[in-house]
């Protein structure tokens, strides 16, 4: 997805996402995923991240709790783009997307809908609610290393 | 006479240096509020002159700043009408309340008592209860609310018992405003043979204290919520109770004399919970903070803030998709939602025009009861606040229901 991505389309895409996450639930197997609870410790976030890995794929991803239209929308994406992918290409996708939100080069091609976040560093006490999720993901799959 | 636009002139926060720098719309005054210079001054005046320290009066610097802090208990003692030996310096409300915890809560009471508190109550009231609980065998239960969310006396005797020997409630409440009537509350407790705690984080920078006719038994504020400096605050205690209280930290300076077998011989109050060096600049930071508030006058400030609230209100009211919880507080505390909204994202919203308020999210029975929502934004005036800035917040939240455009701005 171009970066030309303007505007409007962005607000779109956090909206519907926001609105309508794909991924917000409580899996009903729990015991075959492993889950890590976000909450913070300056905002109102407070989610837990399910993820289902098998033979170093993810084979499922979702996520429960309390949060705002940023962290929803940021972690509903995440969840969607990741499932079926392998921790490698998973943990590419997590490093560019904060390379994004902290102003460094990105790969925009392999970030699809995320780039819907570039903006994120222009309101500072956002960047918690845009990683929130990514942070988690990223500490559940570090586990595997 | 009330100028609010004069007293702006006070706080170098609110001046633009003529017009070079961007002063916030702040109306997150229940978290903390801005200094005027005379308390930024008072507490570099300790540093800049009379760095020594207290109770070590061998030399002339050293007597100073005892004489100093001794001026400033007396000043805080006459702000309460209290007196000078019932004034304890804490680090803040949190270590005040701390305090009565654990120094009488787990000293004096056992299994089966109860301590009451409200389901409106802040943390710092609530969680050092906890621990008493735990560590007493005690037992926590809830004052019932009206369905406004408001303490009545009525409730309060509903639930005394015999069993009940402590009721700890906010004098005014930080998310609804509302302000409780100490003064019967604390009749009611002492005739069931309880003590009476007053937090006064929210109401002793609003409003006029009089310990003496509250006749509550302990009461705790912080000095940055009064415009004084952080990590200075005050636990007012009657003396014979205070007397009765376990010092829950102890150190230099709380002690008469001590031998190595364990025989120590702690100081009367206040200086038996004052171990350790004190927040001196603190100290005088807070001196200068309520001599200032003095002068304006507490009944000024708060006729004022009702004014404001009034205004704000009315105002506010119009705007068709905003819930307003607490329409009624009798204090500058405005809870809101904007409806379909979160209350982070609209906070962040406000950030983005230049107004500072407080998202955050509240205890599951109250916003069960009462509130019937996570979370919500919460508008906090003080006295230096002006209608100009509750007009910029009306004209932000009109528009409130766009919370993307901070966003993408």
């Amino acid at each position: 997805m171009p970066i030309s991505l303007d505007a409007n389309m962005m607000r779109e895409i956090i909206m519907d996402h926001y609105s309508h996450p794909l991924n917000k639930h409580v899996p009903n197997d729990l015991t075959s995923y492993e889950s890590i609870r976000m909450d913070s410790d300056t905002c109102i976030d407070d989610i837990t991240i399910y993820l289902k890995v098998e033979n170093d794929i993810i084979s499922d991803a979702c996520f429960d709790g309390v949060a705002c239209a940023i962290s929803t929308a940021s972690t509903d994406i995440l969840c969607e783009m990741i499932k079926g992918k392998t921790l490698k290409e998973t943990r590419y996708i997590i490093e560019q997307y904060e390379n994004m939100i902290f102003e460094k080069d990105f790969d925009e091609n392999c970030l699809d809908e995320l780039v819907a976040f570039v903006n994120t560093h222009k309101q500072a006490a956002r960047i918690k609610c845009a990683t929130i999720g990514f942070n988690g993901v990223e500490e559940l799959i570090d586990k595997h290393k | 006479m009330f100028d609010v636009y004069k007293i702006r002139k006070d706080f170098p926060m609110l001046d633009d240096k003529n017009g070079t720098r961007k002063v916030p719309i702040y109306l997150d005054n229940a978290a903390t509020t801005f200094k005027p210079y005379s308390v930024i001054e008072a507490t570099s005046k300790y540093y800049l002159e009379d760095s020594a320290n207290a109770h070590r009066g061998d030399y002339d610097l050293a007597f100073k700043v005892d004489t100093e802090v001794d001026r400033c208990r007396a000043n805080v003692a006459k702000f309460l009408n209290a007196n000078k030996t019932e004034i304890v310096f804490t680090s803040g409300c949190s270590m005040s309340m701390n305090l009565v915890a654990y120094g009488y809560g787990v000293k004096h009471l056992k299994a089966g008592d109860e301590i009451l508190l409200t389901e409106a109550e802040h943390a710092s009231n609530v969680l050092p209860w906890f621990k008493v609980a735990e560590m007493t065998g005690a037992i926590i239960k809830y004052i019932p609310l009206t369905q406004e969310g408001r303490l009545t006396s009525e409730n309060l005797k509903k639930v005394m018992t015999k069993n009940t020997k402590v009721v700890s409630v906010a004098q005014v409440t930080n998310v609804l405003g509302f302000i409780n009537d100490i003064k019967s509350l604390a009749k009611i407790a002492h005739e069931g043979g309880a003590i009476l705690v007053c937090d006064a984080a929210q109401s002793a920078p609003h409003i006029k204290i009089d310990v003496k006719d509250l006749d509550c038994d302990f009461l705790a504020f912080s000095g940055h919520k009064m415009c004084g400096p952080t990590g200075i605050g005050v636990l007012y205690g009657k003396f014979d109770l205070l007397k009765k209280v376990e010092p829950f930290m102890t150190g230099g300076g709380d002690n008469a004399r001590f031998d190595m077998c364990g025989n120590v011989a702690y100081l009367e109050p206040p200086a038996k919970f004052e171990a350790g060096t004190m927040n001196l600049a603190g100290i005088y930071g807070l001196d200068a903070a309520i001599t200032y508030l003095s002068k304006i006058g507490m009944d000024n400030i708060e006729k004022y803030e009702e004014e404001l609230h009034d205004y704000a209100i009315s105002k506010l009211k119009t705007i068709d998709n905003l819930i307003i919880y607490n329409p009624t507080a009798d204090t500058g505390i405005i809870t809101v939602n904007v409806k379909g909204v979160f209350a982070q994202d609209e906070a962040s919203y406000l950030n983005s025009k230049n107004i500072c308020v407080r998202s955050g999210e509240h205890c599951a029975k109250l916003l069960k009861d009462v509130l019937k929502t996570v979370a919500t934004v919460r508008i906090s005036l003080y006295f230096y606040n002006t209608k100009e800035e509750i007009d910029a917040l009306y004209e932000a939240l009109k528009n409130g229901g766009n919370f993307l455009d901070a966003y993408f701005s």
